[in-house]
């Protein structure tokens, strides 16, 4: 760690493991509750749970990338952060307005919590993913303008590097295109499609770019390669990303009543977004080879592959998967859609912060570069069975949705979903058995942490190479 | 990568192409909204139905059904529950007053609501609004 205030980022990274936990234990409940049809029940509804799982998840992940992103940006810009104390501030008041976002959806029946924070103002409530009471999605809004203040005065006055340039392009689309979460019309219609400038814009447009950026900068650090080639990957890559991805939102315009164009469009755009993902793997395996140092933090190397593979897997393949528009009209909204949603987000974002974790704990933790063997051993185990597990949770829960597809929409005589759901059970019992060796396998990569041993070194010859 | 192909030029492939794509994205949904009329049933959306929209947002029924294929995957497809339901408004609202209070032992149940008469009506007329919209003929049978 070159620079003092780096250091803001371990709050962000703790508090991110913190709610990742959380979000896999919602995950279980849900999981049970597909099962179990009552589990919990009234106390905890699937529809609570659900919101519980997903809006943990979207904001851990933000709360990695903006570790993430103080973590880099000094060095890169070889300047200090402009404010560590702004950057404390805003951690402090997202964590709280989380938690108590969180608590309230746990407390109160949802229409009350709406009832109570004011939805009837300016109702943007009820909505997949953005369930957030419209106060906390203002203050969403005030944390991220703070942040995007405080990474751009430090840019502007530091060295600027292609990836800092990618990083914050994507951190300002992010904040841009969550603004039309207010947008709410009356309009069924309208309202389906321009939720999807959030979510769609997000996963396969903006967040690609901060991805990337990432990517590049952990595999600059554990491999040596020379920044020039790296970055001229890098701008390929996100170049490819909203090439695709920007038309592709038209895969979610085939059957919301937009117009019938969009059947090509969309397939044709959106059949190619795997081309950025199957570049990312190219990316990390070729600079993993021509690597010029050998980096003591294999983990992290472990990581940036996985990423590498798992996010072409989740995102590329189980999104070609039902993208095109005849076979979408089979899939759409279906077990098909849970288990590429599931790999997606968990091959390409997950992995992402975990490999910037894996990469900048041991320095933040005041170790040269990284952590004893044998606590990279246990990350290891974290990473392979958390990894694994998601392969099956995801083939458990394709399996589920061919059966579903057939048995409600491809047969001679569709049985009704409620009929299937219980004809299919057995898959989801697998999908939660899956999960709690998901849950196993973090367990693991937490207490990795507290795995002490003598410190992996920098080979002498090699600490110049680190720039 | 090759050496005749430069780091600037990768950098004008991806500010051209982006910039050519995303204003490609905005003239097309421009064209889309202005076609939406045609096919998104707006001349049956009353003040009603706008309610109706609202007691479904109000009550997260998308955490747990889908609606046009989107939301979650837990409970029945209810873009076309109207029609599944014999078009009668009367089968949706005495299937959301009826659900009990503590569920129904083993098996996935539904919240009871206690919905208002006029937040009854307006769900179901929002669910009958939904079921009207041009969706290229999906879903693909009535089971949805
Ligand atoms: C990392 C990138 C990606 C993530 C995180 C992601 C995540 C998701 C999620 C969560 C959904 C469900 C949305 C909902 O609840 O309605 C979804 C839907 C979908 N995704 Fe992705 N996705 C990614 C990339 C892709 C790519 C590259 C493709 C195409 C090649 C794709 C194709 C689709 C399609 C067609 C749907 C709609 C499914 C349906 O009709 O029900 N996705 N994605
Ligand atoms: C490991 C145990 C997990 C279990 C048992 C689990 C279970 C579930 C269940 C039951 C749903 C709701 C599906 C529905 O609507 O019917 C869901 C949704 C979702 N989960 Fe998980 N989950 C787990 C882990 C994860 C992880 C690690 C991630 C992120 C990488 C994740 C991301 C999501 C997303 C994005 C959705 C929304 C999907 C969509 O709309 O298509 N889950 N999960
Ligand atoms: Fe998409």
């Amino acid at each position: 760690m070159k620079y003092q205030s780096q250091k803001v980022a371990k709050p962000y990274f703790i508090a991110a493991i913190g709610l990742f936990v959380g979000q896999i234990l919602f995950g279980l409940i849900m999981g049970l509750q597909y099962v179990v049809g009552d589990f919990l029940f009234p106390e905890i509804p699937f529809n609570v749970a659900r919101m519980v799982h997903t809006n943990l998840l979207i904001v851990w992940l933000l709360f990695g990338f903006m570790g993430s992103t103080y973590y880099m940006v000094p060095e890169e810009s070889k300047t200090e952060l402009y404010s560590p104390k702004l950057a404390m501030l805003l951690f402090w008041v997202f964590l709280v307005a989380g938690a108590l976002t969180i608590v309230g959806y746990l407390a109160v029946p949802y229409a009350r919590l709406a009832e109570l924070t004011g939805n009837d103002l300016l109702p943007t409530m009820g909505r997949e993913f953005l369930e957030q009471p419209t106060i906390t999605k203002i203050g969403i809004v005030i944390v991220a303008l703070g942040f995007l203040f405080n990474v751009g005065m430090t840019l502007l006055r530091g060295r600027k590097t292609v990836i800092t340039m990618v990083l914050f392009m994507g951190l300002v689309g992010l904040a841009v295109f969550f603004l039309f979460s207010f947008y709410n019309p009356h309009n069924p219609v309208l309202d389906k499609m321009f939720w999807w400038w959030v979510v769609h814009l997000w996963v396969e447009g903006v967040w690609e770019l901060i991805l990337g950026a990432i990517l590049a900068f952990t595999l600059i650090k554990v491999t040596g390669v020379d920044r020039e080639v790296i970055e001229k990957w890098l701008y390929v890559i996100i170049a490819m990303a909203l090439i695709t991805g920007l038309l592709g939102t038209g895969h979610h315009y085939f059957f919301i009543g937009t117009p019938e164009y969009w059947l090509w469009i969309g397939s044709v755009f959106s059949a190619m977004e795997p081309i950025p993902f199957f570049m990312m793997t190219l990316f990390a395996f070729n600079m993993v080879n021509k690597r010029r140092r050998q980096h003591p933090n294999r983990a992290a190397v472990l990581w940036a592959l996985g990423t590498g593979v798992m996010a072409f897997l989740g995102a590329g393949v189980w999104g070609f998967l039902h993208t095109l528009a005849p076979v979408n009209y089979y899939t759409h909204g279906s077990q098909i859609t849970a288990a590429h949603g599931h790999m997606a987000f968990y091959g390409a974002y997950v992995m992402i912060v975990l490999t910037m974790i894996s990469y900048a704990m041991p320095m933040l933790n005041g170790r040269e570069a990284a952590n004893s063997n044998k606590s990279q051993v246990t990350e290891m185990w974290g990473f392979w069975l958390m990894t694994v597990s998601m392969v099956f949770i995801t083939l458990f829960l394709t399996g589920a949705g061919i059966l579903q597809v057939y048995l409600q929409r491809f047969s001679d005589a569709p049985l009704p979903f409620m009929i299937v759901q219980d004809k299919i059970e057995l898959f989801y019992w697998l999908r939660e058995f899956a999960g709690v060796v998901f849950l196993l396998g973090l367990i693991v990569y937490i207490v990795s942490f507290f795995v002490k041993g003598e410190e992996a070194r920098l080979k002498p010859a090699e600490q110049t190479l680190v720039e | 990568m090759n050496e005749t192909f430069t780091k600037s030029m990768a950098r004008n492939i991806f500010f051209g192409g982006s910039l050519f794509f995303f204003l490609l994205l905005v003239g097309l949904s421009a064209d889309t909204v202005q076609r939406l009329p045609e096919r998104d049933n707006r001349e049956n959306l009353t003040p009603q139905v706008a309610l109706g929209k609202k007691v479904w947002e109000d009550n997260n029924c998308l955490g747990c059904h889908t609606l046009l294929g989107e939301g979650a995957y837990f409970a029945p497809e209810l873009g076309n529950v109207y029609v599944r339901y014999g078009n009668s408004k009367e089968a949706i609202k005495g299937f959301i007053t009826s659900r009990p209070v503590d569920g129904i032992p083993g098996r996935r149940s539904m919240p009871q609501f206690n919905m208002s008469e006029e937040e009854l009506e307006a769900i179901a007329e929002f669910l009958k609004y939904m079921s009207e919209i041009d969706t290229n003929d999906w879903p693909p049978n009535v089971q949805g």
